[in-house]
Order: structure tokens, then C-alpha cells, then sequence
């Protein structure tokens, strides 16, 4: 494969000078078919525009002909490692999520996975084969959460045996074994364990990547905490690499091996947690003093 | 003559003519729901489709319903004296709230749910038939069920053409200037209606998924 050579030996996505923009005003609705033609992937990528346009994604003047939501984004992702893509609302976080697994093909650039670019992978085998998780969980509503953990698994048509073995493996590995859960649907669980739902089923058909996308962002504070300290333990174990979005520092700096910083749809910071708090950008000590708010306690409660 | 009477003296007549009313909706709401539902999952992807059969069905609930059926008699093949021309016209009638309802129950889907089936790799097909058509189904249903009930009063017009119907009764009882015979007519149409309405809401219901 002649694109194989440029990339390191254990580069598991590598974005190369990834620019996407989209043309016209943002619409939804009556969204030409085809307005995005040059993506290559029409069919697979008409439906998920759509609810791109939705997203706060990016920076655009009502104006413009051309939106770029990220702009000229070259970036490694080592097998293994957990990525955290940190910023503010319509930094282009999601963007660059939605470029791994072919939600998004790039305008410019190319986004190379295991080697190989997206827009050469069929798009449904690469999704398949990259685990994704969504704030809300995006759970079937008519499924049980026994079928939208074997969602993957029942499109690659494992057997029935396989996938039962499997469900109850995902459901021990997320903490919802014991009880009725696997017949339950999803309305009759709590917001969390909606979200330990979404991760078992982006990891039941065993991916080497896992994309988040603020998984824990919907839930009540407390939830949150006790999801992320499982979840990062959880990462440690299962080796997978994981490209995590969130706009919270705290969040980032747990469980992170690398923050990349976007601002505008650039990056502005990427490195380590331990580095990271000492950068000197604007955009970095932003982040940092939202933190640095919460340490110190000295909100007007803490005051007598 | 009151009603009561004419109910018990003509009780047979009233009956077959219930089943020849009941057999045109059957009929009409048979092919509306063919026709309907495929065109409704087939606007969700083209708008510009979907302007021009949301458009024309819209037309045709504003024709006056025995206007319609006028309309219809001269044309060929479709058109005549009789049964096929009033299904024709039931179907017409009945197109847009079955389409309207499929269009609206397929596309007004939590986004993060449409979004996570792509992400997770099934094919557009499969989301068409694993997700948005089942967690439509019961907006389908209601569209059906809205159709059905329209058709039940409007299939009274169709005797208007010579289709018979229930209608038979309504226009003999105007010309005869007869309330009761009017009713025998009116009364079996608007029950039909409700039982209808009442099946089809409780079939909705049993579907619903919240």
C-alpha cells in the first residue's frame, strides 16, 4: 500500500494537513442531495451531514460561501493511547472525530486509519470496526439493551451463541451484570446506565479504536465523576486507543495519556497532561483557570 | 315511516350495503397504504420528491369530494360510472395523511440515534428498516388511522357515481326528503368510523415505543 510508508510503524490514525469545510449556509432540511458530492461516500455520508449541520461545529460569518470547521490538521494517534481532543464549543472536536470513522471525509488532506486512508475503506466495514460512543448514548429505543450491545455483532451476522456469550461479557466489563438489564430497554434505565450501555455496545464487537464523543457530558455531576474514574480504569485495561472529546479539563486531565488542544479548528496545544498545565498559551491557561477556579474553592460559598 | 322501523324493515338491505361500503374503503385503504408508506420512505432522502407528492397530495384534499368523483368519470380508464372510479378517488383522499405521517414518523427521530446507527456502520438500508421504520411505526399507524376515518365519510359520497355504498341510503333519504332513511345510512357509516377508529387506535397504541 503505497500510503503505508509515510505513516509510523504504531500510528493508528494519522490526520494529514485535514482541512473540512462545508459549502453554503448551514441547512438541514432542504439540503440539496449531492451538495457534498466530492466527499465520495454520498450515500453513507448524506444522512450524517445533516446532523453535522446541526452541531455547533465550527466557526462561520453568516455570510461565507465556505464554513471550514478544521483547518490544515496534522496529528498522530498512537495504537494504545487515549487521545483527548479538548476545547470549547465548536472548536471542531467532534469534526475531527467524525473524520476518523467516515462520518466526514476530508475536503483537503487525508485521514489515514491503520494505514489506510478513510475515503479508500468501504465506510461501513471501517465503522464496524471502530467503536463510538455518543453524549446520550444514542441507544436504539426499541432494541433491549441486550440487542444494542449485539448491534455490531448482529450486522457481522456472529452466531447466536457468540453473541449472547459476548453481551453478557460486555455487560460484566461495565458494571450491569446481575439483574434484568439485558431485557430491559432503554427508557428504563438511568441516565448512566444508558451511558455504561453505549460504551458496551461501541466495544462489543472488540475495535481496536474507540471514538467518544462527550459520552459523559449529559449526566448529573456525581455520575459523571464515578463513570469517568471507571471508565479510566477501564481504558487502562483494555489497551484500546481512544480518541475522547470533551470540553472539560478535568475530564481531559484524567484520563488522557494526550491532550490535544483545538481552538478555532486549529490545534493550539498537544501534549502530555503532566506538560500540558504548564503551556503558556492563552487558550491553555483559559482551560487551566476554569480548573484552577474549583481547586482553589473560593466561590462565594467558601467565603463566611 | 320513523327510523326504527325502517331499520327493522330493511335490515338486510342496510346490512349488504354496510359490507359493499366497508369492502370500497377496504380496497381504497389497501392501495393507499401501497402507494403511501413506499412514497413516504422514498421522500425522506429527496426533497425534491418529496415538494411535488407532499404538493399533489395536498391538492387533492382541496378538491371537494364530489367534485372529485365528477372529475373523474370522463376520464379513461380510471375514470366511468361505478366502483373503480370511487376507489380511485378514496385512494386520492386518503394519500396525503398516510404520506404526511410516514414522511414526518421517519425523520422526526432523535438525531443521536440516527447518527449512532451510521457511526456504527449499518448500511443506509438498515437504518431504513432496523430504526426508523420500526420507531415510526405507530406515527403510520395514526396517518392510517386519520385515512381511514376520512374515507369512511367520504365513501358515502361515491354513490354519487353509482358505487353504492352506505351513500345509497343518505341521497335516496334527501330525494325522499326521509330522515329515516337518511339515517340508515348515516347511522352504520358513523359507527363504522368509530369501531375503526378505535381499532386502529389501540393497534397504535400496542406499537407505540416510547
Amino acid at each position: 500500500m503505497p500510503t503505508q510508508s509515510q505513516v509510523p510503524a504504531n500510528a493508528n490514525i494519522q490526520f494529514n494537513e485535514v482541512t473540512y469545510g462545508v459549502h453554503g449556509t448551514p441547512a438541514r432540511v432542504s439540503r440539496p442531495s449531492g451538495q457534498l458530492s466530492d466527499s465520495g461516500a454520498k450515500n453513507y455520508d448524506s444522512s450524517a451531514i445533516g446532523e453535522a449541520d446541526g452541531r455547533p461545529n465550527g466557526v462561520f460569518s453568516k455570510n461565507s460561501t465556505q464554513r471550514v470547521l478544521v483547518s490544515n490538521i496534522s496529528l498522530t494517534i498512537s495504537a494504545g493511547e487515549t487521545m483527548v481532543l479538548l476545547g470549547r464549543s465548536g472548536s471542531g472536536k467532534t469534526t475531527l472525530l467524525r473524520l476518523i470513522n467516515r462520518m466526514l471525509t476530508p475536503t483537503s488532506g487525508s485521514v489515514l486509519v491503520k494505514g489506510r486512508a478513510t475515503t479508500e475503506w468501504d465506510p461501513i466495514e471501517l465503522r464496524r470496526s471502530i467503536g463510538y460512543v455518543i453524549q446520550e448514548a444514542g441507544l436504539f429505543p426499541h432494541f433491549t439493551v441486550a440487542e444494542n450491545i449485539a448491534l455490531v455483532p448482529t450486522l457481522d451476522k456472529w452466531d447466536a451463541a457468540r453473541i449472547s456469550a459476548r453481551v453478557a461479557e460486555m455487560l460484566k466489563l461495565v458494571g450491569l451484570d446481575g439483574g434484568d438489564f439485558a431485557s430491559r430497554y432503554p427508557r428504563e434505565l438511568s441516565g448512566g446506565q444508558r451511558q455504561r450501555v453505549g460504551v458496551a455496545r461501541a466495544l462489543a464487537a472488540d475495535p481496536e479504536i474507540l471514538l467518544m464523543d462527550e459520552p459523559f457530558g449529559a449526566l448529573d455531576p456525581v455520575t459523571r465523576a464515578e463513570l469517568q474514574r471507571e471508565f479510566a480504569e477501564l481504558a487502562k485495561r483494555l489497551k484500546k486507543t481512544i480518541v475522547f472529546v470533551t470540553h472539560d479539563l478535568r475530564e481531559a486531565l484524567l484520563l488522557a495519556s494526550r491532550i490535544v488542544l483545538l481552538q478555532n479548528g486549529k490545534i493550539v496545544a498537544n501534549d502530555t497532561p503532566l506538560n500540558f498545565m504548564k503551556l503558556q498559551h492563552p487558550e491553555v491557561q483559559a482551560f487551566a483557570a476554569s480548573l484552577g477556579d474549583i481547586r482553589a474553592g473560593n466561590g462565594a460559598g467558601a467565603v463566611r | 315511516m320513523n327510523v326504527y322501523t325502517f331499520f327493522t324493515t330493511h335490515g338486510a338491505e342496510i346490512f349488504s350495503t354496510t359490507l359493499q361500503h366497508m369492502e370500497l374503503v377496504a380496497i381504497a385503504m389497501v392501495i393507499a397504504v401501497a402507494v403511501a408508506v413506499p412514497l413516504g420512505i422514498l421522500v425522506v432522502e429527496r426533497p425534491g420528491l418529496r415538494t411535488v407528492a407532499l404538493g399533489a397530495a395536498s391538492v387533492f384534499q382541496t378538491i371537494p369530494s364530489l367534485a372529485l368523483f365528477g372529475f373523474l368519470i370522463p376520464i379513461p380508464y380510471i375514470g366511468g360510472i361505478g366502483e373503480r372510479t370511487a376507489v380511485v378517488a378514496l385512494v386520492l383522499y386518503a394519500l396525503l395523511p398516510i404520506l404526511r405521517n410516514t414522511y414526518v414518523g421517519l425523520t422526526e427521530i432523535d438525531p443521536a440515534v440516527l447518527e449512532a446507527a451510521t457511526a456504527m456502520g449499518m448500511t443506509p438500508w438498515q437504518v431504513m428498516w432496523r430504526v426508523r421504520l420500526p420507531l415510526a411505526l405507530s406515527f403510520i399507524l395514526a396517518g392510517i388511522r386519520t385515512a381511514t376515518v376520512i374515507t369512511i365519510g367520504v365513501a358515502t359520497i361515491a354513490a354519487a357515481i353509482g358505487a353504492g355504498g352506505l351513500g345509497t341510503f343518505i341521497f335516496r333519504g334527501v330525494a325522499m326528503v326521509s330522515d329515516a332513511v337518511i339515517l340508515a345510512g348515516a347511522i352504520p357509516a358513523a359507527l363504522l368510523a368509530l369501531v375503526a377508529d378505535g381499532l386502529l387506535a389501540l393497534l397504535e397504541k400496542r406499537l407505540r415505543v416510547s
